[in-house]
Formats: C-alpha cells, structure tokens, sequence
C-alpha cells in the first residue's frame, strides 16, 4: 500500500511542477490552402509570444538585429518594420503601432507578442492574415473559415439549438440517422465555441463533423421533427436556429396556433399606442399583382390580387388609425402595376418601409404557412456589393462648398438597406409567429424584383398558401385577415422602437 | 458416401452454373436485347457513332421535395457531348422530362428552344412560353422553378458559373412576378436539401 501512495504522489508532484514551470503554451494552428501546421508559443511575464524565426520562415521575412540602436529591422516583402527591444513599440514605414509588450529574448532567439502578427505582419502583407486568438489560429490566404458557435436551449417539450455562424456563410440543414447535419460552403469551421452548453432530452451532443465542413447535432431517440431558420444574428452573424419537436405519447394535437389564436391578448396594445413621433413618417403597402396578373390562384379559385389588395387596405386603416402614420398604397382597386412602378411610388414619396404583400402557392397543396422575405443578393454580383459599400462623393455646390452625396445605381437602391431590411423581416416574422401558422421556412432571402429597387427597407411578407384549401378559406377569413394585420403592426411598431427605427 | 460426395459435387456445380447465369449471362442477353431495342427506336436518323455504345453522364437533376419546401436532387444518366452548350442542352432536354413519381418544379409541357453559353460561362436557357403560362404563380414555385434550371446547370457543368432564363427568345423581367430574372443567376443550393429525410 505505501508504496503506491508514494508513486501516486511522486506522479502529481512531477505534473504539478510540469504545470507550473509550463514554459511552452499551447501551439496555434496556422491554416493555409496548402493545409494546417502548428505554430509553436511561448509564455514570457503572462505574455503569448512567438518566435520571430518561426515567422520569417513563415511569411518570408528577413531579421536584421542592430544592437547598437538596440532595435530589429524586419523586411516583409518590400517594407520595413523597425521593432525596437526595450519598449511595446514597432513603426511600420514611420508609422508607430503599439505592442501589448516589448520582445523577450531567450539565449539568441527573440520572441515577440501574438498580436504582432494582427497589429503589424497583418497590414503590411499582400496575403489576408488573421489571428483569432481564441481559437489559436492564424488565417493566411483567403480562407473562408466563419467561426460557429452553438447553444442549446430547452423551450417547455422542445428544444432549439442556436448556431452563430460569422461571417455568414451558405449552408444546408439535413436529418441523417439520428444526427442533424449542417453543411457550410466554406473551407473550413473555426469550431471553438462549438461545444453546446448543455444537453436535452431531445439534444444530446453538438460537435465537429466528418468533414472540415460540417457541424452534428446528436438527437436523442424521441425526435420528432426539426424546423430550422436562418436569422440574422449579431454583429453581422447568421444565427441558424434549429427547433426540435418531441414525439407526442398522446393522440391530442400538436401545438397549432389556430385555436389559441384569441389567447395572445388581442387588446393589449392599446390604440394610438406611441405618438406617431419617430423615424417613421410614410409607409408604402404593396398589394402584390393586380389587373391582368391575377397572381396565384387557390384551390377552389381564390386570386391572390383580391386576396392581397382586401388585407392592403385593412393593414393601411389598421396603420393609420394606432400610428398615425401615412400610408400609401400602390395600387387601391383592381388595375395592373408594373413591378418599377411600385418601387418608384415608394422612393418618390420618401417612404420610410416598403411592405409587399403576396399570397403563395405550392406544386403540393399540404404546404402552408406565412412567410417573410428581404432581398437576397447573391444573384446580382458584384456590382450590388459594390453599391452596398458605395462611399459617398463631394459635389460641387451652387455659391460654394461642397455636398456629400450617394452615387448608387437606381435599381440596386435595396442594397444600401439590406441589414435594416433583414432587422424589420425579422420582427415581421416574430410577430407573426405568435399568431398565425408559419412556414417550415418562415424568413428567407430571395432576389425579389419588387425589392431591389426600393430605396428603403423593404420585406415581401407571403401571408399563406392558396393552393391549400384550409388556408384560402382562413385567408378569405375576416379574424384571420384580423389576425395578419395586427401582426405587421406590432412588428412595425417594434421595429420603430428597435434600432431600425431612425434612419 | 459416394452418393453424398457425388450430390455434394452436383449441387456446387449447379450453384456456380446458376450464379454465372444469374450475375453474367443474364445481363449480357438483356443489356443486348435493350440495345438493339433502343437502335431500332432510334431509327436510322440517330445511331451517331456506329460501333462504340452512347456514352453517358450522370447528371444531377432537382424535383420538389416532399414537403414542397425545397429541391431534392437526384441522378440521371444523359447522353454525353464534348461541347459545352450540347451538353446543357441534353442536361436540361433531361430536366423537362416527365420523371414521375418525381415531381418537377417546371410546369409539364414548356419546351426548351435553345441553350447557348457565352465565353464567360453565362448560360442562358431559352424556354417556351409555357413555364409561364402554365406556373401555379407562388412565389415558392417560383424560386424552386428558378433554381431547378440555374442549379441542373451549374451544378453538373463546372464550366458554366450563371443562368439566364429567356422566354420565347426575349429576356423577361420575372416568371410570375417575383425571383428578378434580368441577369444571370449564380448557384444557389439554399433551397436544395441534402439527404432526403
């Protein structure tokens, strides 16, 4: 027996004074399109640092000591970097940045901070480098690697898993034997917030998967269903949220929001709620087709242009009566609008948000449920990112002085609006949510015609599917026309009080 | 014994004559028998080059989800052309086809009239009118119409980087109202889903 606890207690002596004496910290990997190598760290006074001939070797630099000015001269493709060795300081062709700590030394190789790399390597190099200290990596080259964070959440019998993905990156959302998958178009995922917080009965494990691409959701056996959406998340984050339905022992239906539709209080925002006050003056209603476009047509032969017109007018009374917003309509009876002009009826009143309403339909009459859309733009190019990040321009002006003015392509006017465009889709669609049954894809982009010209936040809100008999009836319906309404209200009045609100 | 080895021999030797049959012979009489089935429907007109068997691609085509939610893609064999826009044109000719139990998000009976491709890989598909006269006009169909052509492109010829649709050989401002169809489209698979669940 003694001599076991002396073995057991000279084991953790020695990983005590391992762990103390830890001159090494943990290596960061450097990721190339070449692939992954590690990049050793040391830690000197609580600082990271790494070695400068591992960085040469790395990004090609020459290091030239010069003892007697008591500072180093680092080559990098043509400029020169002077690091002095006694103070956090390095001067870039003249220009000074400074270090979180001056260069150590140890025997003859200097070590200089982790954040050189971000701080000074980064600016003067022709490649993209990037340090994510957090997860121990350095980027080199044009790689697209979005960092994804997940948390689990138990909401009553379902739970949701929420990914943060940043930048946002496109990826798909598929069920295969007991795990969810998540695909990303990328290169490769900087995972280290994978790990979930938690686990659920239904959620049982989030983690890397097979591929450098992909994330796993691990479900537990009483899965029913899963319903994913894709939100924007902060600081320009996609948030994918994954809702998980449990199995139902019992035969009494599921969670339908038809019938409990009176319970979300109808009455409780009072009318005339918020002086009409705030960054919203005008707001233009687009009854979606009309005249010789009759739209899509339900299946005991609904149209949608009645449809969309009967719910413009009841939204714009709803508007102005508790707002006291103005609202214009772009078209107030059955006539034929071109996809421009409804634009232009918008921009030329200074519209402060555009609303398309439309009604949907589906080669499957079992599909249901609302749905709102932003514009998407990935299918105009480079021209619309262009106008996205256009800089404004000097203009002479009459008498002197110059002006600042915006030079955007008119038919990419939306491209200007797209985040306050997905901040309004998203209250849209929460609102909605709360009273009326919503698609399994409820908010989504889409390069709509109607929305790339509005110079605006604009969404295009589909209210339900024709083509499924229940819900041309509850669109025809006056308590769910009712119930519509009040949604978009809500969500305008949220939106005016959220961020969006001033312009 | 003797009997139980002759019997023992007997029935090995059956197994190994059945299998062959099975596994080798029969395919080789039927693929025979499809082949000359299919050169006597051809006719005379086809047949392009005697000899050699057609050769084939498989290619990835889109159909509507169960749900009706998304595109779900599924291989197909299409004849094999070394030119790029001989290729599309057979890729999306496959496309158009009827393929029940799989159900298209292109109405039933639109006609392909041409498919060119430009140097810079933009592919522009030139459709009866049809796709619009006969669209059910949601905007759901409407992407996955959309993007069941831009994708069946993109997705199996890497030379090929956008669509566009044109009907009746003008370019047309939207199908039915909604996805802007003025410039080329780039892959989008937001609205395929991978493993059909």
């Amino acid at each position: 027996m003694k001599p076991l606890v002396a073995a057991v207690g000279a084991v953790l002596c020695l990983l005590a004074a391992a762990l103390l004496a830890q001159p090494s910290a943990l290596p960061y990997t450097v990721v190339t399109r070449e692939g992954r190598r590690p990049l050793a760290a040391r830690t000197f006074n609580g600082q990271e640092m790494f070695a400068l001939e591992d960085l040469a070797r790395l990004f090609n630099l020459t290091v030239r000591e010069d003892t007697a000015a008591g500072g180093l001269t680092i080559g990098a493709g043509g400029q020169t970097i002077l690091l002095s060795t006694q103070q956090p300081l390095a001067s870039i062709q003249g220009r000074m940045t400074s270090l979180p700590a001056a260069p150590a030394r140890d025997g003859r190789t200097w070590f200089v901070p982790v954040d050189f790399v971000s701080r000074v390597l980064a600016p003067v190099s022709p490649t993209k480098i990037d340090l994510r200290k957090p997860s121990r990596l350095v980027l080199v080259g044009d790689i697209r690697m979005p960092r994804v964070a997940a948390r689990v959440e138990s909401l009553g019998a379902q739970s949701r898993v929420t990914l943060d993905v940043a930048p946002p990156t496109p990826h798909t959302v598929a069920q295969d034997n007991g795990r969810l998958v998540i695909r990303f178009e990328a290169d490769a995922l900087d995972a280290a917030d994978l790990r979930a917080n938690t686990t659920t009965d239904l959620v049982q494990n989030v983690r890397a998967g097979d591929t450098p691409q992909t994330v796993f959701v691990d479900l537990g056996p009483r899965v029913a269903s899963f319903r994913a959406t894709d939100q924007p998340g902060p600081a320009g984050a996609t948030r994918i949220q994954i809702d998980l339905v449990p199995q139902t022992d019992a035969p009494a239906p599921p969670t339908a929001p038809g019938p409990p539709q009176p319970q979300p209080q109808p009455d409780a925002p009072p009318l005339l709620d918020i002086p009409p006050a705030g960054g919203l003056r005008t707001i233009v209603i687009d009854p979606g087709h009309g005249g010789d476009d009759a739209g899509a047509k339900g299946a005991q032969g609904t149209l949608e242009k009645t449809v969309t017109l009967a719910i413009a007018r009841r939204l714009k009374a709803s508007i102005e009566s508790r707002l006291g917003t103005r609202v214009l309509l772009t078209r107030d009876a059955d006539q034929t609008v071109g996809l421009d002009q409804r634009a232009s009826l918008a921009n030329n009143n200074k519209a402060d948000l555009f609303i398309s309403l439309h009604a949907n339909a589906s080669v499957r009459p079992a599909v249901a449920g609302a749905e709102v859309f932003y514009l998407g733009l990935e299918g105009y190019g480079e021209a619309a990112q262009r106008a996205a990040q256009a800089p404004r321009d000097a203009l002479p002006v009459l008498g002197g002085g110059t002006r600042d003015i915006e030079i955007i392509p008119w038919e990419l006017a939306q491209a200007r609006y797209i985040e306050q465009s997905a901040a309004f889709a998203q209250a849209v669609e929460g609102a909605l949510r709360e009273r009326v049954p919503m698609s399994t894809r409820a908010l989504q982009q889409s390069p709509f015609r109607v929305l790339v010209g509005a110079n605006m936040p604009a969404v295009l809100v589909e209210l339900g599917f024709l083509t499924n008999t229940h819900q041309e009836q509850q669109l025809l319906a006056d308590d769910h026309q009712n119930a519509l309404v009040q949604a978009i209200v809500e969500a305008i009045v949220r939106y005016r009080g959220g961020a969006g609100g001033t312009r | 014994m003797n009997r139980t080895v002759a019997l023992r021999a007997g029935l090995v030797i059956f197994v190994g004559v059945a299998a062959w049959v099975l596994f080798f012979g029969l395919p080789r009489w039927y693929s025979s028998r499809k082949e000359a089935t299919v050169a006597a429907a051809a006719g005379t007109p086809a047949a392009p080059s005697p000899g050699a068997a057609v050769r084939k691609i498989t290619a990835t085509l889109f159909y509507v989800s169960e749900d009706g939610m998304t595109l779900t893609p599924a291989q197909r064999e299409v004849a094999f052309s070394p030119d790029v826009s001989a290729q599309a044109r057979a890729i999306v000719e496959a496309q158009l086809a009827p393929a029940a139990p799989l159900v298209s998000a292109i109405p039933a009976d639109t006609k392909l009239r041409d498919v060119f491709v430009t140097e810079r890989g933009d592919a522009f598909i030139d459709l009866s009118g049809d796709i619009v006269a006969r669209h059910s006009g949601g905007s759901l169909d409407e992407i996955l119409t959309v993007y069941t052509l831009v994708n069946a492109l993109t997705v199996n010829l890497p030379a090929i980087g956008r669509v566009q649709i044109l009907i009746d050989g003008k370019e047309v401002d939207t199908l039915a109202g909604h996805v802007d169809l003025r410039h080329p489209l780039a892959k989008s698979l937001n609205w395929v889903v991978h493993d059909s669940h």
